[in-house]
């Protein structure tokens, strides 16, 4: 008896302890959100969340059910890889609304050489100028069709 | 932000992630994991002469196990969500199983050991005090006021078993912050299976240290002499675990140097000239050769008193100084250099900031804060209730 | 034999199993199962003409703050044989294309940066709170309403990908473009590169052109030796690369 007495200040103790555990589980189950756990370690509400943020590029396939005429134009030409928006631009609100969203049509000027323009680490089969010396601040626009741009014989426009 | 980069680096490592904080964060629990075991030294081992500190040490581990996550709320990015690593600890992350070894360790080993060696006091201040201060004590009591001899006995075996556990509980609570960054593959400066044992050394160096020269700078407040036997050998504890430590810093390093990796060509770069200060000046030779070389002279040859008063002071100064370059060495080190290998970035470190350069010193100030009032409240000397002259 | 007790028992049992069954195929998108796809990417360095276009694609799709990026370009240039010490620049992550060169002779080439959307990710691995994790699909993602800005999963990046939001204070990167994935859409990057340099790669469909590259040419991972599990894989990928 004497023996439980000496020690009972540890019971005490060892009961504080368990209260403290028992308000951690009761926090834990409060505070853990619900999707936790689902498909991993993580929220599972996240997944659907992140799939839900907005679009801003349309992808091709969707410019090309309304501006088909320019598809069979691009199809033929060198461009026929380069989709709609690398130049046009974000353009999926004008998708979904086209109407409300006129896009800006790009600058030759500006747009042609950030791929054109030469530099010594692009690969050499691609088409690069030095575009002082090819066409000495006229505009790329003057000359090349940008949807089918290599120019045929005879093709030179003024 | 503008931060001059040498050669190449990734776009996103320009910035340091990790600041000053998370030098002060291993620093703390490093001087914790230390004093623990210069405490444990006379409980376990017998080793009598350092019986003065016993109080102190376990009182300055807990000052010090304190401040230890306010460096990490200071740096996270959302504070309030902290409590997540709680609730859903991810078990594959080091720093997720961190915070419960340090509720272990803070819980479990600190303060039940407190308790349990100041029962005896407590009780006899929750019936001698008055007020708030008996409310305070009473509480601690958790309402038992049993001080006679089975239940001090039973306080003392008890006692001893927390100690024991608390060793290895104490190697784990450091070694775990050196795995933290040991087990980082991506960082060839860190990724090491060195990186626990080096930080548990470092911190038993830094702890001892820092035991060494509160117990000291407390005697001369309290215009006490200072036991010699006692700080002697305290000064041989910090010996013979420098020599461990040196040892295990040099094997790191000449194994580098040796093997000479990718890495190497940054790190040997970092270490001529954006390191050089810390790691060789402050880290290496003052911080750890000039204090071995001290003491070890003191070991061999008759040195005065006086004179060995003043080498531990410097000594033990220099050895925290070292042992927080060490740290700077390792977190901002790390991160100075690409990893590309190609490049190196800058450190910026501001002066008034969540994560500046005051809100460090004021985060390495404070656990002193805190020792002062927990030496009032716990006095370590009981046959001194009321302190001269504070 | 069947028995209409024994039917009348399992078809309990077996809605029960089947809850299970959906469960492990959550429901992000209509018409997209999770289980069906696993997600890479192929970058093919003899294409790559550093325009930016898909830098500048992802910062737009993604809200990506200037000074950060999901996914970056650097020109290399190596000289004669010395592959370790190629010369490598970024600048402002190649969102703005490169200017001229002042290198001579060498290789010279443009390497796609990007998560590499590790199998066996160390960013996932070391992240407390699981704010980041793999999907059934195989992306590595951020849970930003969960993320405590620590910073470890930075740290523990081998290929420097991630980044800390400046205003969101949360750990951010490249998603994979997984609201445009789950719904038949390629990424922003992908949609955007003028040369078919980077494109998605479905490597649970046998039917994906990119899947059948990645089976019949040499290709190569980032820091194969640390064993992350790296899906972005590279085609024509010099020594030389980081």
């Amino acid at each position: 008896m004497s023996k439980f007495k000496d020690a009972e200040h540890l019971v005490r103790l060892a009961g504080a302890c368990a209260v403290v555990l028992v308000l951690f589980l009761l926090v834990r189950a409060h505070f853990i959100p619900k999707s936790f756990g689902q498909y991993g370690h993580f929220r599972g509400d996240a997944l659907a969340e992140q799939s839900s943020k907005t679009i801003s590029y349309a992808g091709h396939k969707v410019c090309e059910d309304c501006h088909a005429d320019v598809l069979e134009v691009k199809k033929a030409g060198k461009h026929a890889g380069v989709n709609c928006e690398a130049c046009h631009g974000p353009l999926a609100k004008h998708a979904e609304d086209p109407g409300s969203v006129v896009p800006q049509l790009p600058d030759t000027a500006v747009l042609c050489v950030r791929c054109h323009e030469e530099n010594i680490a692009k690969p050499k089969t691609f088409p690069q100028v030095v575009s002082k010396e090819h066409s000495g601040g006229t505009v790329c626009k003057t000359c090349h069709v940008p949807h089918s741009p290599l120019l045929q014989p005879g093709d030179k426009k003024s | 932000m503008m931060v001059p980069v040498e050669g190449f680096m990734y776009p996103n490592e320009v910035e340091l992630q990790w600041s000053v904080l998370i030098v002060v964060y291993p620093f703390v629990t490093g001087l914790v994991a230390g004093a623990f075991i210069l405490a444990s030294l006379e409980r376990i081992f017998h080793v009598v002469a350092v019986k003065p500190t016993y109080r102190l040490a376990l009182l300055t581990a807990l000052a010090f196990l304190l401040v230890a996550p306010l460096p990490l709320q200071l740096h996270l990015g959302h504070p309030e969500r902290s409590l997540e690593m709680f609730l859903t600890p991810h078990k594959t992350s080091a720093m997720a199983m961190f915070g419960f070894v340090y509720l272990w360790y803070l819980m479990a080993v600190v303060l039940l050991e407190i308790w349990l060696d100041y029962r005896h006091e407590i009780v006899l201040l929750s019936q001698s005090t008055t007020g708030l201060k008996r409310l305070f004590y009473s509480a601690l009591t958790l309402g038992s006021s049993n001080i006679s001899e089975g239940a001090l006995r039973v306080d003392d075996r008890v006692g001893w078993v927390v100690t024991l556990i608390g060793i290895p509980s104490a190697f784990l609570l450091h070694g775990y912050v050196g795995f933290i960054f040991g087990s980082v593959k991506a960082n060839p400066w860190w990724s090491s299976p060195l990186m626990p044992v080096v930080f548990i050394f470092s911190a038993m160096v830094s702890g001892i240290a820092t035991v060494l020269l509160v117990y000291m700078a407390m005697m001369k407040i309290r215009k006490q002499s200072i036991d010699m036997r006692c700080v002697d050998t305290i000064a041989q504890y910090l010996l013979y675990t420098f020599i461990i430590d040196f040892g295990l810093e040099m094997l790191d390093l000449i194994h580098r140097i040796y093997e000479a990796d990718e890495s190497f060509r940054s790190l040997d770069f970092l270490l001529h000239t954006k390191l050089f200060f810390s790691q060789v000046i402050l880290q290496i030779v003052l911080g750890t050769v000039v204090p071995i070389l001290t003491i070890g002279f003191i070991q061999i040859f008759n040195v005065p008193e006086k004179l060995r008063r003043l080498a531990y002071g410097v000594c033990g100064s220099l050895t925290i100084i070292g042992i927080f370059a060490m740290r700077w060495n390792v977190v901002i080190g790390g991160q100075l250099f690409s990893k590309s290998f190609l490049g190196y970035t800058t450190y910026k470190l501001d002066l008034i900031s969540r994560e500046g350069e005051l809100v460090a010193v004021a985060l390495l100030i404070l656990p002193l804060f805190i020792l002062a009032a927990l030496l009032r409240i716990l006095p370590p000397w009981p046959e001194r209730q009321t302190p001269v002259g504070n | 034999m069947i028995t209409r007790r024994k039917l009348l028992m399992l078809l309990p049992a077996a809605a029960f199993a089947w809850e299970y069954v959906l469960a492990g195929t959550p429901d992000v998108a209509p018409n997209y199962n999770s289980s069906e796809h696993w997600w890479g990417m192929l970058l093919d360095i003899d294409k790559c003409i550093g325009c930016g276009n898909c830098v500048r694609a992802c910062a737009t799709e993604n809200d990506v703050p200037e000074g950060y990026f999901r996914t970056w370009v650097e020109r290399y240039h190596v000289a004669d044989w010395q592959q370790d010490t190629p010369l490598v620049d970024s600048p402002n992550g190649g969102k703005d294309g490169f200017p001229e060169s002042s290198a001579v002779g060498g290789k010279n080439f443009f390497v796609p940066k990007m998560c590499n959307h590790c199998a066996d990710s160390p960013c996932t691995q070391v992240c407390p709170v699981g704010a980041t994790f793999h999907t059934p699909d195989g992306v590595v993602l951020v849970d930003s309403s969960y993320c405590v800005g620590c910073r470890y999963c930075v740290q523990a990046c081998p290929y420097g990908c991630r980044f800390l939001h400046p205003t969101k204070h949360t750990a951010e990167k490249c998603s994979l473009c997984y609201h445009r994935i789950t719904k038949g859409l390629t990424t922003a990057c992908c949609e955007n590169c003028p040369t078919g340099a980077r494109q998605l790669a479905d490597l649970k469909n046998p039917n994906d052109p990119i899947h059948e590259f990645l089976k019949t040419h040499s290709v190569q991972v980032l820091k194969p030796h640390l064993a992350t599990g790296a899906k972005a894989f590279y085609h024509d990928l010099d020594g030389s690369v980081r």
